[in-house]
Formats: C-alpha cells, sequence, structure tokens
C-alpha cells in the first residue's frame, strides 16, 4: 500500500533551497488534501500492480520511490500582485477547494510549496503577492534555487481590477528572467474573467499584450516566450490554462498526441482527452480542432467519476460481502467475474444516443472520448481498441518516468516506446 | 427525441388574484380523487433565499443564475407535478415587510388555510436576528391557528456564507433559539386559544414535535437524534394530558452551492408522496431479486430522491449523505449534458450512465418510469451487471404507477393497472 501522506500533494515542508528561512507551516483552510477516491483508485491501482507482478514475476514497475524528490520536478511559480488570485488558483485546481471557499483564503505571507505526484512529478511555488523578488530591500533571493529548475512562471492578474501595476512588475520580472533564464515559459493568466463580457475579456487580452510587447522591443527583446490565457476559478478555464501549461513540459507529447489520433479514427471517436484525474487538467488530446464544450463535458464526467468512486468504492465491504458474492450461483471469486480489472465507464447522451466512455489508464491517468452518433453497439470492438492504446499509455509513462533523471524532465530515451 | 417539457412546469399566477384558488384546489381533487394536491408555503424574510432554492430545484436554475432573481412581489404560486400523482402548489411568499404584514392580516385566512407543509427560511447572514424571530413567531402562531396539521421545515440557509470550521456551531446554536422560539408561541397560543387544544388523540392540539430536527450539516460528523431536554422545560408545565403531535418541525442547514439543499427538499417532499410504501415495498423485492447493494429513485426533473433501499451490506456505507450527494451530481451532470448538447435542461438528458469499477462494486444510473431515473449499485460481476440491467427493465411496468394519478393500494399488486405511460406524457404543466 503506497503511503497515502507521501503522495497526497501536500506540502512539501523539507526546505529543499534556501529561498527564506523558515519552513512554510502546512496551509490552513483547505478542505482536504486529495479525495478519498483518489486515494482509492491508488489502492486499487497497487492492488492490480501487485497482482501483475506475481503473474509476470517482476516485470511490472516497481512502486515509485516513497520519498517525494523536490529535485529534478518541474516546477510552475505562481507570482503576481496581491489578492489576483494565486492561491485560489492553487488550492481549486490542486486541491479541490470549491472556487467559493476561496474567499476564506488568507493572504500568503510566505512562498507555499507543494509537491505534487501525479502522472508528472512536479511542484507548485504560489508566492506572497506583498514581495517582490527583484526589488526586495530586506532580503536577497537565490535566484537559481527559484528559477533554476525547468519549469513555467505563471504571472496572474486581476482583470477585474486596475492592473497597470500589475503589467510593469510582470514586464520587470520578464527582463529579469531574460538574462538569465530566457527558456522559461512565461504564462500570463488574465484572471477573474467570470462576470465580464466577451468583449471585454479581449479588449484586456489585447491591452495587456500590447503594453508587455512594447515594453519588451523597447528593451530590445523579441520573441520572448510569453502566452495569454483567459482564466476563472468559478469556471473550466483555468483547467484548460493549466492544461495547456503543463502539456509544454510533457516530453514527447507529439507521440501521445498520435496515440490519441490513431484511436479516435479506429474507433470512430468524436474526440479523446487524457486526463489527469487529481487534477483534472488534460495532458494530451488528438489532432482535432481544439473544443471547450468537449472538454468540459469530459471534465466533468471525470467529476462525476470521482464522486461515484468515493462514494461506492472508497470503503471496505465486510468479508460476508465477498462470501455472498463469490457464493453460488457465481461459485466465482470476484477476480474471475469481472471483465476489466480498471475502473470503465459509458454514458450515453439522450440527444441522439451518443456515448461516452471513460477508462482508467493507470492510477492518475484516465482516457475520456465522445464517441460518433449510434456507435453504441460497436462498443465491444470498441473497448478491444481502447485495451491496446491504454497499454500503449501505460508503456510510454513507465519509460518516462523510469528514465527521468533529476534535473531533466526529458526522458531521453531512444526507439519508439509505445507509439501504436 | 426528448420528452416534453418538464411535468413540473411552473406556472406564475398574477399576483393577490388567486381569492379562489385554495377552495377550487380542494373541490378539484375531490373531483379527481386522483392527483394528491398539497399546498405548501415558502416563507422568510426578503433575499433569504426562497425563489432561489424553488427555482434550482423545480425548474432546473444553476446556483449561479439565482443572482438575477428579482424580489417576489406578494406571492408566486406555480402548480409542480411531482410523480405522476402528487401536485405541489408553492406559494412563494415574498418576504418585503409590507407583504408579510398582509399575509398576516388582510390575506390571513386566505394564506393560512389548507397548509400541507410551512417552509421557513432564515438567512444565516441576517443582521437583524431579533427581528426575524419576532416575524417567524408572527407566522408560526398564524399557521397554528388555520393549519394544525401543518408540518413545518425550517431552513437555516446560506450556510456557505460561514467558515466550513464554524458551521455546525452556528447552525447549532440558532437552530436551538429556533426550537425555544417555536415551543413558547406554541405555548402562548394554546393559552390564549384553549379551543384548539384537544385533550386527547385525534387531529386534536396545536402541539409542535419538538423532536430533534435531522439538520445538521452534511459536512459535519455531527448526528442527530441528541435530545435537547431544554425544550422541555419550554413547555407549561400545566400541559399535564401527552399532546398529540399534529405538528412536526424538522431543521436543515442549507445552501444553494452544496448537496446540502437536496437533503432538506428530499425530505419535504418525501411524506407527500403517495403510496410510498408500496413504492419501499418494491424498491426492496427489486433490490433483492438482483442482489444490488443499494437502489435510489429519482424524480426526474429535481433528481429529488424519492424512495431509496439499500441491502444490510449497503447499509453499512459510511457516507451518510450520499443520497443528497448524489442527487447534487446527477443533477450537475444533466446540466453538463444540456450545455453541450445544446437541449433545454428539462429535456432528458441521458439515458444510461454506467460504472464498473474492477473488482470493487458497479453501478448504473438509468431512465426507469417516465417520472423516474434509477441508480442501482452492485457487487463486481460482468454477469450480475447484465443481469440486473435486463430485470430492471423488466421491473419497469411494476412502477408504473409512479406516472400516473393514485391508484387504489390494493389493486397495486397487478403490474397493468391504470395510469399508463401514454396517458400522463401528455398530462403536462398546468393544472
Ligand atoms: N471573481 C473571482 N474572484 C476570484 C477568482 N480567483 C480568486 N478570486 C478571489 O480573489 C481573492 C484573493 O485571492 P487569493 O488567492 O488569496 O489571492 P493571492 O494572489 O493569493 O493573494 P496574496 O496571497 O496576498 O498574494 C479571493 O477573495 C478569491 O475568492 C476568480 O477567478 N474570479
Ligand atoms: N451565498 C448564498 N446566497 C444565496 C443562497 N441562496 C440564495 N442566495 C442569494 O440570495 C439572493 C436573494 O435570493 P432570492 O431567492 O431572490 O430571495 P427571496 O427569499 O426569494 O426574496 P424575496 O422574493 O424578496 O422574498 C440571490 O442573489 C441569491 O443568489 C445561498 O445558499 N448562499
Ligand atoms: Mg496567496
Ligand atoms: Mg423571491
Amino acid at each position: 500500500m503506497p503511503s497515502t501522506s507521501k503522495r497526497n500533494g501536500g506540502v512539501d515542508s523539507r526546505p529543499a533551497h534556501s529561498v527564506e528561512p523558515q519552513t512554510p507551516p502546512p496551509r490552513r483552510g483547505l478542505v482536504r488534501w486529495i479525495s478519498p477516491a483518489v486515494l482509492n483508485l491508488e489502492r486499487v491501482y497497487e492492488q492490480n500492480r501487485q497482482r501483475v507482478q506475481k503473474k509476470d514475476g517482476g516485470k511490472a514497475p516497481a512502486g515509485q520511490s516513497p520519498v517525494p524528490q523536490t529535485k529534478g520536478k518541474p516546477r510552475l511559480l505562481l507570482m503576481g500582485q496581491r489578492r489576483s488570485g494565486k492561491s485560489s488558483i492553487s488550492s481549486v485546481v490542486f486541491h479541490k477547494l470549491p472556487p467559493q471557499e476561496t474567499l476564506f483564503l488568507e493572504s500568503t505571507a510566505r512562498i507555499q510549496k507543494d509537491s505534487l505526484n501525479s502522472f508528472m512529478d512536479f511542484q507548485v511555488w504560489d508566492f506572497p503577492g506583498q514581495i517582490d523578488i527583484f526589488d526586495n530591500p530586506n532580503f536577497t533571493f537565490d535566484m537559481d534555487a527559484i528559477f533554476g529548475e525547468i519549469g513555467a512562471l505563471i504571472w496572474v492578474i486581476d482583470a477585474q481590477d486596475d492592473y497597470l501595476e500589475a503589467v510593469a512588475r510582470l514586464n520587470n520580472t520578464i527582463l529579469h528572467l531574460q538574462r538569465g533564464y530566457p527558456h522559461i515559459n512565461i504564462e500570463v493568466f488574465i484572471h477573474k474573467v467570470d462576470g465580464l463580457s466577451d468583449d471585454y475579456k479581449l479588449d484586456i487580452q489585447r491591452d495587456v499584450t500590447i503594453r508587455i510587447q512594447d515594453e519588451l522591443s523597447d528593451q530590445g527583446v523579441e520573441n520572448a516566450p510569453v502566452n495569454f490565457h483567459l482564466t476563472s476559478i468559478y469556471n473550466h478555464s483555468i483547467f484548460e490554462a493549466f492544461s495547456k501549461v503543463i502539456q509544454k513540459l510533457i516530453p514527447r507529447l507529439g507521440q501521445l498526441e498520435a496515440m490519441l489520433t490513431n484511436l479516435c479514427r479506429t474507433c470512430r471517436f468524436e474526440k479523446a482527452y487524457l486526463f489527469d484525474v487529481n487534477t483534472k487538467i488534460y495532458i494530451a488530446t488528438d489532432n482535432t480542432p481544439e473544443d471547450m464544450a468537449s472538454y468540459e463535458i469530459c471534465s466533468d464526467y471525470v467529476d462525476v467519476i470521482i464522486d461515484f468512486t468515493e462514494v461506492y468504492g472508497s470503503w471496505k465491504r465486510p468479508d460476508e460481502w465477498r462470501d455472498k458474492v463469490e457464493a453460488a450461483p457465481w461459485k466465482q471469486g470476484i477476480e474471475s467475474q469481472i471483465a476489466c480489472e480498471w475502473a470503465e465507464s459509458g454514458m450515453v447522451l439522450a440527444d441522439q444516443q451518443r456515448p461516452i466512455m471513460l477508462r482508467e489508464v493507470d492510477r492518475f491517468l484516465a482516457l475520456v472520448a465522445i464517441m460518433k452518433e449510434g456507435s453504441y453497439d460497436k462498443m465491444p470492438q470498441v473497448n478491444m481498441n481502447v485495451d491496446v492504446v491504454v497499454k500503449g499509455l501505460i508503456e510510454f509513462f513507465e519509460i518516462t518516468k523510469t528514465k527521468a533523471t533529476p534535473g531533466v524532465v526529458v526522458g531521453a530515451l531512444a526507439g519508439d516506446g509505445g507509439g501504436e | 427525441m426528448s420528452d416534453p417539457d418538464s411535468t413540473s412546469a411552473s406556472t406564475p399566477v398574477p399576483a393577490g388574484g388567486d381569492g379562489g384558488t385554495s377552495a377550487q384546489v380542494q373541490a378539484q381533487a375531490a373531483q379527481l380523487k386522483k392527483v394528491k394536491k398539497q399546498k405548501v408555503l415558502l416563507m422568510g424574510k426578503s433575499g433569504s433565499g426562497k425563489s432561489s432554492m424553488r427555482s434550482i430545484i423545480f425548474s432546473n436554475y444553476l446556483a449561479r443564475d439565482t443572482r438575477r432573481l428579482g424580489a417576489t412581489i406578494d406571492i408566486d404560486l406555480s402548480h409542480v407535478k411531482f410523480l405522476g400523482n402528487l401536485t405541489l402548489n408553492l406559494w412563494d411568499c415574498g418576504g418585503q415587510e409590507a407583504f408579510m404584514e398582509n399575509y398576516l392580516s388582510q390575506q390571513r385566512a386566505h394564506v393560512f388555510s389548507n397548509v400541507g407543509v410551512l417552509i421557513y427560511v432564515f438567512d444565516i447572514e441576517s443582521r437583524d436576528v431579533e427581528r426575524d424571530l419576532a416575524t417567524y413567531v408572527n407566522i408560526i402562531s398564524a399557521l397554528v391557528q388555520y393549519s394544525r396539521e401543518a408540518k413545518v421545515f425550517v431552513l437555516i440557509h446560506k450556510m456557505d456564507l460561514i467558515q466550513p470550521m464554524m458551521r455546525e456551531d452556528v447552525f447549532e446554536s440558532r437552530a436551538g433559539v429556533v426550537r425555544r422560539k417555536t415551543a413558547e408561541t406554541i405555548a402562548m397560543v394554546r393559552k390564549q386559544q384553549p379551543e384548539l387544544t384537544s385533550p386527547s388523540g385525534g387531529s386534536g392540539g396545536p402541539m409542535m414535535m419538538m423532536g430533534p430536527g435531522p439538520g445538521n450539516y452534511p459536512h459535519h460528523p455531527y448526528h442527530q437524534n441528541q435530545h435537547h431536554p431544554q425544550q422541555q422545560s419550554q413547555n407549561p408545565p400545566s400541559a399535564a394530558p401527552i399532546p398529540q403531535l399534529d405538528t412536526e418541525m424538522q431543521l436543515f442547514a442549507t445552501s444553494i452551492w452544496d448537496q446540502s439543499l437536496y437533503k432538506a427538499w428530499a425530505s419535504i417532499i418525501h411524506d407527500l408522496v403517495p403510496n410510498l410504501s408500496i413504492i419501499e415495498t418494491q424498491l426492496a423485492s427489486l433490490g433483492s431479486a438482483i442482489c444490488a447493494d443499494e437502489i435510489l429513485l429519482f424524480e426526474r426533473t429535481s433528481f429529488l430522491v424519492v424512495s431509496k433501499w439499500s441491502s444490510p451490506h449497503g447499509d453499512t456505507n459510511p457516507y451518510g449523505d450520499r443520497f443528497e450527494r448524489m442527487s447534487n451530481i446527477l443533477k450537475s451532470w444533466k446540466h453538463t449534458c444540456s450545455k453541450y448538447t445544446g437541449t433545454p435542461r428539462n429535456a432528458e438528458q441521458f439515458s444510461d450512465f454506467s460504472y464498473k469499477m474492477g473488482a470493487n462494486f458497479s453501478m448504473f444510473v438509468t431512465k426507469f418510469t417516465t417520472n423516474t431515473y434509477i441508480l442501482v449499485c452492485m457487487p463486481p460481476g460482468e454477469a450480475r451487471f447484465n443481469s440486473a440491467k435486463l430485470n430492471v427493465a423488466a421491473a419497469r411496468p411494476w412502477f408504473r404507477f409512479l406516472d400516473g394519478p393514485v391508484i387504489a393500494p390494493s389493486s397495486m399488486a397487478s403490474p397493468s393497472v391504470g395510469g399508463t405511460n401514454a396517458e400522463q406524457g401528455n398530462g403536462n404543466g398546468g393544472e
């Protein structure tokens, strides 16, 4: 059994770098670190792994190193003005805090470091808005310790507030980074756009973009890796934006996408997503055009499954229950009665009988696909194809994971490991 | 493709112009003898959230849509069709002071007679608690005067505005005050109008059942069934005969932002549903036949749990809030589907949802009768799952009475009796 406290995405309390003198305390005000559903998925995963290991004599992946490593994990830095929404974003996306409960979050006093065990281990550092690390009279920050790992800087701008100062600070930050760390992706979240009209959102985005580009080109910086996203914690946009940010950090993303594109073709899927179940970030999709509506329904589907799992699958049934289930007329162990060891689900929209399916890939990932109208009859073939792709995906991640060395995220491996 | 509009379409009636409604309703009920009608009063201070709750539960509003609701002018009357054989006459009473005074004076008899259920909503954020309680006391007095057998549900609402850690305490202290006030009011009315007290059984005196309300906040481990001995002392010592408990009161902590709303409203409609014991019996036999762990029956528009059955093992589920949670999950899933398909929210959105969690459990949620969805949770196993699905489909005719007018319980044994699907498919909308 994996130790739950180690992999629950809690605050990594060991100071890995001397960014600041104190160890950050566990954050208050968060409802839960991880849902029992996810814990349970992990437990099931572990059982499956052990079973497979027994069968195949040790070929299965060894469990992960139980100690969370700080070094070598891509790092997402959340920066921006006070109350721009950094802690809210991190709590909603990574700790499943209901958005309206962010009203109770307190202002951040020290850097909060979350270490997340996910399909890819990464860290999220939530900075206090009141501190400007480039211009601080009291403290000199170790820039290497902050920016030294490959990752992304997420700059959060409150779109409902006056953002001129935020933009000025962002410009300053970009200029600093361009000198020492030109490869860090800079992702600007134009945030709290809930309640703003579509036109107004685009106006703001245009205005912010121009202000930044003008300033940068005045300073002689061209082609800085700056991207813009319109976000809000009250809808899916924040998860979509994180998906984009994370995807840039995935080694060999193209190969993943090709696998999903292939699957869509062979199974007549309209759209397929590979989800990180824990965060509802999608880490890959097929090559059909992006479609927010499809992402939303698939992401909500994952939510429903997590809830069902928590309520009905996260507690241990009494032994008599098992005895009864395995008794006559079945007279078989539970394991022989089931068709699939992993979680799988299908749903049919009343509108044109369109099915959507979900299949667990490993303890972190699930494949979700929207199928074409009336393809419900073909479920058996579909399931077979999905099985094959899921095997390929598992291989893909085993290889990327085991080959990743500290400091380098990219699994530098030769050959075509798991492409379909 | 999808069904005609929601069977629970709400039909606003011009405010004030409904003088004859309750009389008409009675006449109709007597005439048809089929559809049970219930007058439900929804009261509380302006802005406390009455119209919001009603719109979410019965009209498929999202919680955030309620921000756009305007204050209700006088009384907004709607007829909510619930299953095939129950109509709720929902009186959403605008809570501004002028209206409240009017209900208590000019419209007193009109508003407070023939009430089946009073739902009284307190806004937890309200600044003027004393004044809220004073109004509440006046309403209870009027209710006791005109509808002695009405049930009372008190909702302490907008609990989301309280810090999660504090919710339980805040709710308990407010609930305590409301219970005390209620008891005092009853005692007072009884003293002033002793003719309302019947000394022994029968449909007697206006006595509140001061039982512990199941109002525990779902997120908290606190459990009901705590006794509140202090309430006993509120009853005048002279109340020698053990009074008949005509009027029941239950308290709930609610918020439109979580499942607590579904818990409260499922309790409210629970006792109003006709033929409940038949539904329960039939669910139980279906459940045993297919070796299920749990079965939930939902009304299709509101997704409120109409009835539930658990096997002894299913009963060991530690998630005590799972029923309202399932309502909430499935209802928001319905909204998600509607957003994706572009079809109206009250249209049928999904026909079938199945989930097999490896060797842990299997479940499915499926369209059952015209007015209901059914959720079945069972042990894992492919064969077990398939046969359960077939059996649930085969059991549909036995539940057809859910879609039709009330059938005399004695004739229930036969699955082929009246109230066919065709008949009620168009029995839609305004009664
Ligand atoms: N309307 C809206 N409000 C938001 C959104 N995200 C965050 N907020 C609100 O913004 C306020 C401040 O959020 P925090 O997350 O504490 O801000 P912060 O950037 O961490 O602030 P510091 O820790 O002081 O730097 C809270 O009241 C949130 O509820 C959003 O997407 N929309
Ligand atoms: N935070 C919070 N706000 C709520 C809740 N329920 C309702 N509201 C808000 O309260 C406001 C008033 O709600 P209404 O439902 O119009 O209030 P009402 O009781 O019908 O008011 P009158 O018609 O004037 O009697 C709306 O903006 C709702 O969004 C809740 O549970 N939590
Ligand atoms: Mg903060
Ligand atoms: Mg209203």
